[in-house]
């Protein structure tokens, strides 16, 4: 499914729309980071990574795990897109008896690898993924987006030092590092700078890309194939709210639905 | 029947040979593997062990992914560090995604003696009993272990295994046929039941003794399947004798004592003493000195058991 950067262009703003279609018609959900991470995650699902919507427990198959799990109206968009579910599903987001939870859960989503919601978890499940693949000689990679608030958390730290002692090549992670987290600037809320230094610090292999341009982003998973006998993290530096003009570096907009008459806007936008 | 043993010591011993047969079993330590004994599975097969050091909310984690990836993985700490200090963890990457991951906690309750209260796990069977698709089990001795592990191994889905650092004496010969959700009377009796769980079984199996020895006939039940609890056993109890006296190295607080009374006070009611840490954290000293000190030991809960009976007849 290796499609080209105009037509990743086209898939991302498709998305976006359907993103802040879902999370309307919800009324509830987090816009903001879903919007800052669909880039990266439509270039892995789109070009990138191995994967079959027909199979989706193929042992085979590239492995993603979304740690930052509120991100999850961008998941289940990417997925529908992918033909992992209908469609028309995605209009059930959060509603009762969906399967479309507010935060993904594996056993009712086909193409969920990890249920997640509970910050600072996904990248020590990517780790444990990363060594089954190895002990049983699987050429599949497992790939981790992480949130830059998210990285406050002690577990990540945990995860980061294991996926380096245990050469973790096979596995690459992400940070959506869009500057924001809930509460307000990720920097005044606690520094997580510097964030490169960081992960070089604890053995990986660091890529700093623009989260938003396809040229690099392909480029920087390209690279993290090439790297042996260590994990990869690729600093991704994004704007939460990405591609909606009124949203773009607005915090409030972390998990706030628009209004029908902010919808019709954005969507124009993205058109 | 078989040899004194920990029940930890029978949990690597199983591990170790589990391991020949089923290659999708890997173990995770946080660098306690010598005192939970995966030491002896690790020394076996180095290539499926993992120490993932003093980061215990990493190792579950990690055995959340080796489930996805299709392996059995077993998760060992000390019961403290194995369950509260990673509930959240436990909670989302394992319960929630009902995965097929193994949680082994050992130096369970006062038997761990000596390092104090900060390492006795005293709460958590309440901890692991409050989540959904979670087993809990909690074994006698060393062949309820063994059972109960090969158990484990055979069957998906998220467990929580309480294992104990003493010696515990053999209760039960190979005959023994482990099923989670059963528990098993292993002497009959007429007056008043003692439902034990893990290392208090023994202690209830003398304080039976010390009640015959008075005239009175205990009926003596073992449940190491805390969750799912045998119900039809624990009423069966509550309808043929006089009362129930829960016994567990743990608090009285949302274990064995806490699930038999759900279940008799909505289905029969019956009279109940529980044994146990009443509302308490343990303290430094020898395991004897410290079941006499808080009243869980074989006097103990024989004397409960008198005092049930006691006051039934009042």
């Amino acid at each position: 499914m290796s499609k080209s950067i105009a037509e990743l262009g086209e898939i991302s703003k498709t998305v976006r729309r359907e993103i802040l279609k879902m999370i309307t018609k919800a009324g509830s959900g987090h816009p903001g980071g879903s919007l800052s991470s669909t880039d990266l995650v439509v270039a892995l699902y789109f070009s990138k990574m191995k994967h079959d919507s027909g199979n989706p427990t193929d042992p085979e198959r590239d492995k993603f795990v979304l740690s930052k799990g509120h991100a999850c109206p961008l998941l289940y968009a990417v997925l529908a897109e992918a033909g992992y579910f209908p469609k028309e599903e995605l209009s059930s987001l959060r509603k009762l008896g969906s399967i479309l939870q507010g935060h993904p859960d594996r056993n009712k989503v086909p193409g969920i690898e990890a249920s997640t919601g509970s910050l600072g978890q996904g990248l020590s499940i990517a780790n444990g993924i990363a060594l089954a693949d190895r002990l049983d000689k699987r050429n599949s990679r497992t790939y981790c987006l992480l949130g830059c608030g998210e990285s406050q958390e002690g577990q990540v730290w945990e995860a980061a030092m294991a996926a380096a002692h245990y050469k973790l090549d096979n596995l690459c992670a992400i940070i959506d590092k869009n500057n924001l987290q809930i509460d307000g600037k990720t920097c005044e809320v606690m520094n997580i700078e510097p964030v490169a230094e960081k992960w070089m610090a604890f053995g990986w292999n660091v890529i700093e890309i623009d989260g938003h341009n396809f040229g690099e982003i392909l480029k920087a998973f390209d690279e993290s194939k090439k790297v042996k006998g260590k994990p990869t993290m690729i600093v991704a530096k994004t704007v939460k709210g990405k591609g909606v003009s009124f949203m773009e570096n607005v915090c409030g907009f972390h998990g706030k639905a628009l209004t029908e008459e902010e919808l019709a806007k954005a969507v124009e936008e993205l058109k | 029947m078989t040899d004194a043993i920990a029940t930890r010591e029978a949990y690597g011993n199983t591990l170790a040979e589990l391991g020949e047969k089923n290659r999708a079993i890997v173990v995770l330590d946080a660098d306690l593997s010598k005192s939970t004994k995966s030491a002896t599975f690790a020394a076996k097969f180095p290539e499926r062990f993992f120490d993932v050091g003093v980061a215990e909310a990493n190792m579950v984690g990690i055995a959340a992914g080796f489930a996805i990836a299709g392996k059995i993985p077993f998760a060992s700490s000390f019961a403290v560090f194995a369950t509260g200090r990673v509930f959240d963890q436990i909670r989302v990457s394992v319960a929630y995604s009902n995965l097929n991951v193994k949680i082994v906690g050992s130096h369970a309750g006062l038997a761990t003696g000596e390092d104090g209260a900060t390492h006795q796990a005293t709460e958590d069977i309440a901890l692991m009993r409050s989540l959904p698709n979670m087993s809990v089990i909690s074994p006698a001795d060393g062949v309820e272990t063994r059972l109960a592990v090969e158990s484990m191994a055979a069957n998906p889905g998220p467990v929580y295994l309480r294992t104990s650092r003493l010696k515990t004496p053999a209760i039960f010969d190979e005959s023994y046929n482990f099923k989670i959700g059963k528990g098993t009377i292993i002497g009959d009796g007429s007056d008043v039941s003692i439902i034990a769980t893990g290392i208090m079984v023994s202690k209830a199996v003398e304080a039976a003794e010390l009640l015959k020895k008075n005239g009175i006939s205990a009926r003596l039940i073992n449940m190491a399947s805390i969750k799912p609890l045998d119900e039809q056993l624990v009423l069966k109890a509550a309808k043929e004798t006089a009362g129930i006296v829960s016994c567990e190295d743990h608090s009285v607080i949302g274990g064995l004592g806490s699930a038999i009374a759900e279940t008799i006070s909505e289905k029969h009611p019956a009279k109940l003493h529980r044994i146990g840490l009443n509302d308490k954290f343990g303290e430094s000293g020898k395991p004897d000195e410290l079941y006499k000190k808080f009243s869980m030991d074989a006097a103990a809960i024989a004397a409960s058991a008198k005092n049930l009976l006691n006051k039934t007849g009042e």
